[in-house]
């Protein structure tokens, strides 16, 4: 029943004393496993809406704002504005009627953050809602949530309610005359909504595309209202915030990053899940240690930090502190805080067109750079991994990354050049190499590789030759296999299941001749 | 009150009215910016981005497009530069891709004015010529000029397309104004039906 630690086969009793949790500083999560999130009187009984009540009962909004601006709280949703100044801004905006707004339309491939607290706590989010219109002076609020997550739009709208009942939203909070209602949103399923100004168009109920925003939407956004837009992680920080004070918020993290994150730890390692850590963590610890290092002796290659559009991180920068202002230093972003680590076997061009094609599929199409240069830029990768690279494709794709960064519209298209710049500044050689010799180190890119049965080895078992799905691998009983190459379909499928590992990928490497008719496996030889 | 604010564009001062774009104030003091989305009297788009102009401001550069950038006390902008007009050169030849290099209007001019080479990129993804670049003149035009549009746009991304809608083309004016506006030279003719594929066909996937 207990947890046994698979490295050392140790048992070990407590959940603070295991190695994945016992680096991390679970201050937003460590209350999902206990409460009910439906209930809320679970969630008062665990101190809950005591902030909302101290900021009613003893603050006023400026004393607030002043409080998390000294808390040096910046957004979670990844650009890492100061959450303080944003609420002030938003608050000396002109206007009659002011919005504060919930995102929680999280779209990043393998990143779960927003959905866990939302689901899991939805009341916190709600509270650090309440204690944000209160300061900023705001009457309505909006929770965006995506519709793919259904629980997360069942738990927040029985939360509202539930706030509601008790007298914590609408008319007359706690007496204190601070009227507030939020409603909830559910948001189509488009990528780009997530975007401040697409979503508050999404909002109006109209097609979310990112518009100008060189009047911020603290001054002109949705309904032409002060809007405050928050992550569902900022919010869920405020409440602890007013109650343990911006001095011990400041205690945790670094000088420039206060606090913690929740990071979706994915990829090639041990132990797979979210983890939240105070900033300022090194790369090797959240990997190593937390993580449980790579699977299967496998060597580390790189890490992507930020979702789609964060940069790959290699092996040399594994001591960097995580933190808004060193990740951007190397190229890459905090994002939403999806984190994918790659082993030896991923290719680095392969990964760069992973992602450029899933925001090709997710850009709105609106400006020239990102919509035709997504396309290009996909077309190009494409060619590259499928052996037709050319001389000058590299300068081509630096020329059109370098006009998508500075013009596009809109932050996806800004930052959707990352995941190639950085493969290109961190692993070029093997960009050189598929364009060159048409290989591909990594042996991940199908068109550049094949597979091969090593005779030696073979033992002509006929697991492979029954499992293939192509009927590609030749021989029988009593001989040694050998694929053919026509039918072959790369599957890998032979590899998976071989006993022996004769089968092996190669590329580049002139392919070994066919075993000799009959030839018989080595050991049989023998005998 | 409006304020007035004084600024800088292309080493000259400029005095202007807080709040308007960097276009509208540079196109007074005759600084040439070159624009695909943008007509006047209508709302800024800021979606060819073809418009990007240079601006300093308490010591740091960056890019805006000039369309949509209010002006303020202070600003430094620079209208021409050799980072710029390879920026403009870039968009117009990524905007050949789906346009296609036989064009007429505002944007050929451009792409001579820019030396661009139409082919570079379009050589790469073989697509069919649409002759759009979907800067929505047309549309918005129409809606300002009929109060509800016949035409608009439908798909997202590299599908996206300006599509008619057949049961509203009773309001069509014949004012011309599409026509007018379109900065490629895809609308060739006047009338009710300015050759857009029907949105009945593009969503069924027959167009």
């Amino acid at each position: 029943m207990l947890y046994k630690e698979p490295s050392s086969g140790k048992i070990i009793p407590k959940l603070e004393n295991i190695t994945f949790y016992k680096y991390q500083l679970r201050l937003l999560l460590k209350e999902n496993a206990r409460i009910d999130p439906k209930s809320i009187e679970d969630y008062i009984s665990h101190g809950g809406y005591s902030a909302l009540a101290k900021v009613l009962s003893e603050m006023s909004p400026e004393f607030v704002i002043k409080e998390i601006k000294k808390a040096n709280l910046r957004g979670r949703g990844g650009g890492g504005f100061p959450t303080g100044v944003k609420w002030e801004t938003t608050k000396n905006a002109i206007g009659d009627s002011k919005c504060v707004i919930v995102n929680c339309d999280e779209g990043d491939p393998g990143a779960f953050m927003d959905r866990s607290l939302i689901e899991g706590n939805p009341h916190k989010v709600l509270e650090g809602l309440i204690i944000g219109a209160y300061a900023i002076g705001a009457d309505e609020g909006y929770v965006y949530v995506r519709e793919e997550y259904p629980l997360a739009v069942e738990n927040i709208s029985i939360a509202i309610t539930q706030a509601e009942e008790c007298g914590l939203l609408g008319e007359n909070i706690l007496s204190s005359g601070f009227n507030f209602r939020v409603r909830v949103h559910r948001g189509a399923g488009a990528f780009v909504s997530g975007e401040s100004s697409a979503l508050m168009m999404a909002l109006e109920g109209k097609v979310g595309e990112p518009r100008p925003k060189y009047v911020h939407t603290a001054v002109k956004g949705v309904w032409n209202k002060p809007s405050c837009l928050n992550n569902v992680e900022t919010w869920a920080n405020i409440p602890q915030i007013i109650l343990k004070g911006a001095k011990w918020f400041r205690s945790i993290g670094t000088k420039g990053s206060s606090g913690t994150k929740i990071f979706s730890l994915v990829g090639k390692i041990n132990n797979t899940g979210l983890v939240e850590v105070p900033m300022g963590i090194t790369l090797r610890d959240l990997i190593y240690k937390i993580g449980g290092g790579i699977r299967g002796e496998k060597h580390f290659k790189a890490v992507q930090i930020g979702g789609p559009s964060g940069g790959f991180i290699p092996e040399k920068y594994l001591d960097l502190q995580v933190d808004f202002d060193e990740l951007d230093k190397v190229g890459s972003m905090m994002g939403s805080g999806g984190m994918v680590v790659m082993d030896e076997d991923s290719c680095m061009v392969d990964a760069a067109r992973y992602f450029v094609d899933f925001l090709l599929e997710e850009s709105c199409g609106k400006c020239i750079p990102c919509r035709e240069g997504l396309r290009v830029l996909s077309k190009i990768l494409s060619d590259i991994c499928e052996g037709r690279g050319k001389d000058g494709d590299i300068k081509l794709i630096e020329d059109i990354a370098e006009t998508m960064g500075e013009v596009s519209l809109c932050a996806l298209g800004k930052t959707a050049v990352n995941p190639i710049l950085t493969s290109l500044r961190y692993f070029r050689s093997e960009w050189e190499k598929h364009i060159r010799d048409k290989s591909c180190p990594s042996k991940a890119c199908k068109d550049l590789i094949n597979y091969y049965i090593d005779p030696k080895k073979c033992q002509a078992c006929q697991l492979c030759l029954r499992e293939c799905p192509v009927g590609a691998i030749q021989g029988s009983k009593d001989q040694v296999h050998w694929i053919d190459l026509e039918k072959c379909i790369k599957c890998g499928i032979c590899q998976e299941i071989c006993n022996f590992g004769a089968i092996r990928k190669i590329s580049k490497e002139p392919i070994p001749k066919n075993p000799l008719k009959g030839m018989k496996p080595i050991w049989r030889m023998e005998n | 009150m409006v304020r007035t604010v004084v600024l800088n564009i292309d080493n000259k001062k400029v005095r202007a009215k807080e709040g308007t774009s960097i276009l509208d104030v540079a196109r007074k003091s005759s600084a040439d910016i070159p624009t695909l989305c943008h007509e006047n009297g209508l709302d800024p788009y800021g979606a060819c981005r073809i418009c990007s102009v240079e601006i300093e401001k308490k010591g740091r550069t960056k890019i805006v497009a000039a369309c949509c950038y209010p002006v303020e006390e202070g600003l430094k902008v620079r209208t021409k530069s050799p980072k710029i007009n390879k920026i403009r050169k870039t968009i117009i030849e990524l905007a050949a891709i789906s346009a296609g290099e036989g064009l007429s209007g505002e944007m050929r001019l451009l792409a001579s004015k820019y030396n661009a080479d139409l082919s570079r990129f379009r050589s790469r993804v073989p697509t069919e010529s649409t002759k759009c670049i979907l800067c929505g003149l047309c549309i918005r035009r129409c809606i300002e000029a009929n109060w509800d549009s016949i035409i608009g746009f439908s798909g997202r991304g590299v599908n996206k397309r300006v599509v008619l809608f057949p049961d509203r083309s009773g309001i069509c004016s014949i004012c011309n104004y599409c026509y007018d506006v379109c900065p490629t030279g895809r609308i060739s003719s006047i009338g009710p039906s300015p050759h857009f594929p029907n949105i009945d066909n593009v969503i069924a996937g027959r167009e």
